[in-house]
């Protein structure tokens, strides 16, 4: 599957890095190779295979409901880039 | 003109009513102060990991048994990927390829008494975002996440609904079913509920679906039915004047009674579902879900039946009587504590729905107990107290002027008389007192009688004071003055 | 003090022979005197450190201290120390004092044992060389001009130095075991799930796995003790019970069944490494076990998998980093968009961003299944070979890296430096067991012999290796570096 200039633009918005077509460029070559590194998965049979998400085959374990956590906001936020009022600030957005 | 025919579809979010979050031990609480209740794992410190909530788990299995759906053995939590500032991850944990309930129905009941059934697609676990507020803060919009994290259930449904009343009817059987089983407070105005409508119109007969759009945060009944109003005309109108409707997604202005289009520069999303590597596959033994179906209250159309069948009530007082589970119970404990399910229903559905809802009160809120109310119904029955009396003990114990019906009539007299003796007594003195009535009386035709009596009747009421057996009145007064 | 191990530290502090101060000052003189040219730490923690020997100390007058009290470690920059930058080798988290501690830090807390400082690494733990730090490189204290290996570099090259006696490291696709091969140590990644990631910045989560790294598989034991057990706050930690580690060092090695995968001894394999290698096996032998070729057929796909897996899971679990909470953010964001793109930008170096879109085209609309669903089925695969293979033996042994570290900035190409893994990644895929102990040398540039068990089998692995220990003498070599006089 070979990659596109677009596909690098695209990819590079939907994970919010800015990139201008220079940048794509160079990644367009790297990612390329890679990408095609990784299709000599194309090789293997993988009819009837169950996809590994885990490598164990353990299940999901479930926490009581209880509250263990109390109000550290000041602590937390002593590492936010922006606050105001124990809100964090952003630009505005725009509904 | 076309005929034509509306098709809704909605998914529904319940906030489910766990104390913590459905990855974290931070609580749900609504309305503390900004980011008090967002823990580490809320905030995607780095390094945190989610660790499921039981009772999460427990609720929406609850609401799959409660709707007969399958509840697969295996659940799996996907994440979402997109860029928000109210979701700290940048991905929200959802359930996309293996929710944890599968289809089921909701039975709904319209106006006219009919019911129909609505397909559920599936219902899925998810975390709430957090809220933008977009107060001026210089120009900025800050951020609270106390929200992120709340554990969701979303119920998809079928595109089974053909009317705004249905979509209404279906939202309120959701409503009914979550409240019922107490996996969701199901405060609309705080967010609890929240809905979102699929909408689209097709020439009657055709099969194909039309091109739907998606009314984002339609948040009360009536703005359901509201939304899809605007929207069905809308598209209607988009066609026959020669365009196509386009699939969007709409937000409702419930101040303009509209909807408008969200669109932005943004292109399609492009989640980029992917099985979440911090959480492992939720497996749910039978012994397990067989346990919670034995935990389950009778629901809303088992009820329903129930009141129609059983008890004799009629279909829409049965509606109207299980469309809460407190209204429900209440309506039970007035049953119960009199015996007789229609006058207790009577009761419930009249004096005291029409006095909750002068107040704007919920039954929840109702300042006269079922135990109270029992009673009161109890001794109109037992002919302790005439239909007259009854009415005012119900008013002194809505004014808290009384700690139970017996105590308001023992205090006010308000004991049905019923000895001959005393309203013998009361009539021959009201009719010495009427003369010229009587005279009347005793002149007219026999068939004119029996409205010229109703005079008497209430001179010696109102001798009594209320309390004279209205039956016992009627009798003894036609045979005195018949008489001569 | 600084050549002697965490076992015989321990036993030193016992003996009262020195004291944890003594100790601790000893070591972050060292650091302030040799780490300039090796770069191993991003943060020393001088004061906190010394606070806790002190306490050490004092713990051990009033009759208190367990086995592991006032030894003090090194943490990779990736564990969330309370109060203490950790930056995970990136701009982006240049700034960011962890609010908490990891679940490792708290266990190796409250079994007495102190921190030095934070370890350099590779950004994101994504390398396999250390350069790829926002800190700048780590050098490879035997050969200043070679890499360490990465991305737990940092926490090699201070043990090799001598500038603690063991440190922590993770392992995503070999980030314990390359380094500590690279540098002359001992390094063990343990089965997913037996030691907890909360606190641990996450690279790829299925993958990602906390191990010790320090002189000697005794060593290692005795920190895996410490660290390892169920975590409430990690589902994904397995409740299971935690072995004695130390207790089962003594075990002979006879009827030990050895297997040799042939994939591991092919192509790109240097003669100097093979040679170490099967010297080692030799070793073996005398001690009694015996050596059966084994294959793992589905070897060659382990890298393409783990290049879709691992960024796939990043890019998410990398979202997290937009300038809001924590972190970098860009100077004076025009809008939304701009905050995130810009701060993401500036904030993520070149081998981040790469694999941030990797696994943002892989999991995107079209490319999802032919990518990802494919990936997680080779690794089903992959995690059958090694269940088959042990079927037939105990342990797998091998190269823990195809060649000995190489040269500083010799690995321009991204795809050649991802080869470099083939022997260690599978192992994450599969998410068993590996240990890398030091084997040889070619020339001043030491080899590992990585030796695999099958899941929850630390405690074999580590005996196979501490009885290697016992008749050799490479893990007892310092580098030159590490004995200059002050």
């Amino acid at each position: 599957m070979a990659l596109e200039p677009s596909d690098v633009q695209r990819a590079a918005h939907l994970a919010r890095l800015a990139m201008n077509d220079a940048d794509a460029a160079g990644y367009v070559d790297d990612l390329g190779r890679i990408l095609a590194m990784v299709d000599q998965l194309q090789e293997v049979d993988t009819d009837g295979v169950a996809p590994l998400a885990h490598p164990l085959d353990t299940t999901q374990r479930l926490r009581a409901d209880e509250v263990t956590e109390g109000d550290q906001r000041d602590h937390f936020q002593r590492v936010a880039p922006a606050v105001e009022d124990g809100l964090y600030l952003v630009p505005r957005v725009v509904e | 003109m076309m005929q034509w025919e509306t098709v809704i579809g909605l998914e529904v979010h319940v906030q489910l009513a766990t104390k913590s979050k459905i990855f974290s031990g931070a609580s749900t609480a609504f309305g503390a102060e900004p980011n008090s209740q967002a823990c580490a794992v809320d905030l995607g410190l780095p390094g945190v990991l989610p660790v499921l909530n039981e009772a999460a788990v427990a609720m929406a299995v609850k609401f799959g048994l409660g709707i007969n759906a399958e509840i697969p053995e295996v659940s799996v939590f996907d994440r979402k990927n997109y860029f928000y500032p109210d979701l700290p991850k940048g991905y929200q944990t959802s359930q996309m390829y293996h929710p944890i309930v599968g289809a089921g129905e909701v039975e709904i009941s319209l106006e006219d008494g009919a019911t129909k059934r609505i397909r559920v697609h599936h219902a899925h676990l998810e975390e709430d975002a957090g809220k933008s507020l977009h107060e001026d803060f210089h120009g900025m919009t800050g951020i609270d996440l106390n929200r992120a994290g709340t554990p969701l259930l979303e119920i998809v449904s079928e595109p089974d609904m053909r009317n705004a009343k249905e979509a209404a009817a279906y939202l309120k059987a959701i409503h009914a079913i979550v409240t019922y089983l107490g996996i969701s407070d199901g405060n609309m105005a705080e967010g609890s509920m929240r809905c979102d409508v699929n909408v689209s119109v097709r020439p009657k007969g055709q099969d194909t679906l039309g091109t739907r759009a998606e009314v984002k945060n339609v948040n009360s009944f009536r703005f359901v039915e509201r939304a899809i109003a605007f929207e069905v005309e809308r598209q209607i109108e988009l066609i026959e004047d020669g365009g196509t409707v386009v699939q969007e997604t709409r937000l409702y202005d419930p101040e303009a009674d509209e909807t408008r289009s969200m669109r932005t520069k943004e292109e399609a999303n492009d989640y980029r579902y992917f099985p979440c590597p911090d959480l492992l596959p939720v497996v749910l033994d039978r012994a397990y879900v067989d346990h919670l179906r034995s935990t389950l209250p009778e629901l809303p159309a088992e009820k329903r039946a129930r009141f129609e069948g059983e008890l004799g009530l009629s279909p829409y007082d049965a509606n109207v009587l299980a469309s809460s589970r407190a209204m429900a119970e209440y309506f039970e404990a007035v049953k119960d504590a009199c015996g007789d399910a229609k006058q207790a229903a009577n009761w419930v559905q009249g004096e005291l729905s029409g006095a909750l809802n002068r107040e704007n009160l919920g039954i929840e809120q109702s300042p006269v107990s079922a135990a109270q109310l029992g009673e009161l119904v109890a001794r109109v029955l037992d002919d302790t107290i005439n239909g007259k009396a009854a009415k005012q003990v119900f008013q002194a114990l809505w004014n808290g002027e009384g700690e139970s019906a017996d105590a308001v009539i023992e205090a006010r007299g308000l004991k049905q008389v019923t000895d001959s003796g005393a309203i013998e007594a009361m009539i021959d003195q009201v009719i010495s007192d009427s003369p010229v009535q009587v005279a009347q009386y005793r002149d007219a035709e026999p068939d004119k009688r029996g409205k010229m009596i109703g005079y008497f009747v209430g001179q010696v009421m109102k001798a009594s004071r209320g309390t004279a057996n209205p039956q016992q009145v009627n009798a003894l007064l036609k045979e005195k003055l018949d008489q001569a | 003090m600084h050549d002697m191990t965490l076992t015989q530290l321990a036993q030193a502090l016992a003996d009262g022979d020195i004291s944890s101060r003594e100790l601790t000052e000893t070591l972050l003189g060292r650091i302030d005197r040799l780490d300039g040219r090796l770069n191993s730490f991003i943060t020393v923690t001088h004061e906190q450190a010394l606070a806790a020997a002190d306490a050490a100390d004092a713990l051990r007058a009033k009759g208190g201290a367990g086995p592991l009290t006032g030894l003090p470690l090194a943490l990779k920059d990736i564990y969330c120390t309370n109060g203490v930058k950790t930056s995970c080798g990136s701009k982006m988290l240049d700034n960011f004092i962890a609010p908490y501690d990891a679940s490792v830090v708290e266990k190796l807390k409250a079994a007495g044992t102190l921190s030095l400082g934070k370890t350099n690494m590779d950004e994101f733990a994504m390398g396999s060389s250390n350069e790829n730090s926002y800190y700048g490189p780590v050098k490879n204290p035997w050969d200043l001009n070679a890499v360490p290996g990465g991305s737990s570099g940092g926490s090699a090259a201070a043990v090799a130095a001598g500038l603690v006696p063991a440190a922590m490291g993770t392992d995503t696709g070999g980030s314990i075991r390359q380094p500590a091969a690279f540098c002359g140590i001992t390094g063990l990644k343990p089965t997913y799930g037996r030691v907890s990631r909360y606190g641990i910045i996450a690279y790829a989560s299925s993958l990602d796995q906390a191990g010790p790294m320090a002189r000697t598989a005794e060593d290692c034991a005795l920190l895996l003790g410490a660290i390892a057990g169920h975590d409430l706050r990690d589902s994904t930690s397995v409740a299971r019970g935690v072995p004695d580690y130390m207790a089962e060092l003594g075990e002979s090695l006879s009827g030990l069944k050895i297997g040799l995968p042939k994939e591991y001894f092919g192509d790109g394999l240097t003669p100097e490494v093979e040679q170490a290698v099967r010297e080692a096996i030799r070793v073996y032998e005398s001690l009694g076990a015996s050596v059966h070729e084994v294959s793992l057929p589905h070897t060659h796909y382990a890298i393409p998998a783990y290049y879709v897996i691992a960024p796939a899971e990043a890019s998410s679990n990398l979202s997290r980093y937009d300038g809001v909470r924590f972190g970098h953010r860009c100077d004076a964001p025009s809008d939304l968009i701009d905050l995130y793109k810009r701060s993401r930008d500036e904030g993520f170096g070149e081998e981040v961003k790469r694999r941030i879109l990797i696994g943002t085209h892989t999991l995107s609309e079209g490319f999802f299944d032919a990518y990802y669903t494919k990936a997680q089925q080779v690794r089903r695969l992959i995690r059958q070979d090694f269940l088959d293979a042990f079927e037939e033996v105990d342990v797998l042994m091998g190269p823990a890296s195809p060649t000995p570290a190489f040269d500083l900035g010799a690995n321009k190409d991204p795809v050649s430096m991802y080869l470099q893994d083939i022997y260690t990644i599978a192992i994450n895929l599969a998410g068993i067991p590996g240990i890398s102990i030091p084997a040889g040398f070619a020339g001043q540039r030491p080899i590992g012999l990585q030796i695999l068990g099958p899941h929850f089998a630390e405690s074999q692995l580590l005996n196979v290796a501490h009885q290697f220990q016992q008749a050799t003498d490479w893990h007892q070599r310092r580098p030159a570096l590490a004995e200059e006089s002050a």
